[in-house]
């Protein structure tokens, strides 16, 4: 499932302050801990796991300020390769 | 990163060349300044000496140099790695120096027999300010003027992109409202100053040549929130316009690292406004023309008077 993949990632390379399972999919991840670091590293974390690159209009802060904006970011990612 | 020239920022530069204007050197991005170039960038730097003058700045002056300490808890190594201008020295005795003078006629590299030093050339003006108002600021924050000789690694055929450049900057530090309105109120006196000039600019946010995937990242964080403005003209040409000054807030960036706090001991924010010299001197030409004694009244009033 891409949310179980998203929240390991995060659990790894997030640096929240509260642990990510107690978090549901549409928790704001910048209220749990996430900072402008936290965020950049993030982003690397998801592009390597995810085999994708995220363009400018993608590099906002809400496209990472919840599992839920993250996975939809990657979805239509994918879904853009596969076409 | 590698920029492509083009043909009519070469043709720019190459008429520079030939008004004795800009003088060659062997490497791209490197010039002498002739007379005519030198008369203009005075009257230029005078004239932005003067529109921040009745606010009272302290006046600061710094090397061209800065240590590399400064530029990691800046975080410019880690964002800009490849604009840097590692200064490296030789500090060997006589066996060293028997050793480096074998290699060379063995063919080596010279550079292997020197080590990175404690110095980088400085690659913004305003860097040396900050470790030297750690600690709490007075009411009002502080207000410094300084004129920097500084270094970006970018050789470019584009006369607008020089290795070595001066920026003139007004740096405010104060509170995250008194930064901001900074910012605010010299994007709006620098476009006037241009126009004073007779140059024809236009406002846009912009964001700093972080490097890398991250620093894709830091470039479109930068642009959402709007924390630097560029003033751009024409230099070369009408479709690649120049930033000839910026105006930056800086949140609490170089605040934080340097422990800077505002008065009451809250973290300070800081905004700068910078003008690049070099860059404003070849708009007046492009606007201009090539001879100063022919320009409008106006601007060499401006200037010179």
């Amino acid at each position: 499932m891409i949310t179980e993949r998203i929240r390991e990632v995060i659990a790894q390379h997030g640096r929240l302050a509260v642990d990510v399972s107690t978090l549901s999919d549409t928790d704001d991840l910048y209220r749990a801990g996430l900072t402008s670091h936290g965020s950049v590293n993030l982003m690397l974390a998801l592009e390597d796991a995810f085999g994708v690159e995220f363009p400018e209009r993608l590099l906002r802060r809400q496209t990472f300020a919840s599992v839920a904006a993250i996975r939809d970011a990657i979805e239509e990612l994918h879904a853009e390769l596969n076409v | 990163m590698m920029r492509v020239t083009t043909e009519r920022q070469a043709a720019f530069r190459d008429s520079l060349f030939g008004a004795g204007i800009l003088v060659p050197s062997r490497v791209q991005g490197v010039y002498g300044q002739g007379p005519s170039f030198v008369r203009v960038f005075q009257g230029v730097d005078r004239f932005v000496t003067q529109a921040g003058s009745s606010d009272s700045p302290e006046v600061y002056r710094f090397p061209a140099v800065v240590s590399r300490d400064c530029v990691e808890r800046t975080d410019y190594l880690r964002s800009f790695p490849s604009l840097i201008g590692s200064i490296h020295g030789f500090e060997g005795g006589a066996e060293e120096h028997a050793a480096l003078l074998r290699g060379h006629l063995h063919g080596d590299e010279l550079s292997t027999h020197f080590r990175p030093t404690d110095l980088v050339l400085l690659p913004a003006a305003c860097y040396p300010i900050y470790p030297m108002v750690s600690g709490e600021l007075p009411p009002g924050g502080r207000l410094f003027d300084v004129l920097g000789t500084c270094y970006r690694r970018e050789p470019s055929d584009d006369p607008a992109r020089m290795q070595a450049f001066h920026q003139h900057e007004f740096v405010h530090l104060g509170t995250p409202e008194s930064a901001l309105a900074f910012r605010d109120d010299w994007l709006d006196r620098a476009q006037q100053m241009m126009d004073e000039l007779g140059l024809r600019v236009v406002a846009d946010i912009a964001s700093d040549p972080f490097f890398g995937r991250a620093g894709s990242m830091l470039a479109a964080r930068q642009r959402e929130r709007a924390l630097k403005f560029e003033l751009l003209a024409t230099v070369s040409s009408d479709d690649e316009p120049t930033a000839i000054a910026s105006c930056n807030c800086h949140l609490d960036h170089l605040t934080v690292p340097f422990e800077i706090a505002s008065a009451g001991g809250a973290v300070a924010h800081s905004a700068c406004v910078g003008f690049g010299i070099e860059r404003i001197v070849l708009a007046l030409f492009a606007e201009h023309g090539l001879s100063p004694d022919d320009w409008p009244h106006d601007v060499r009033r401006r200037l010179w008077s």
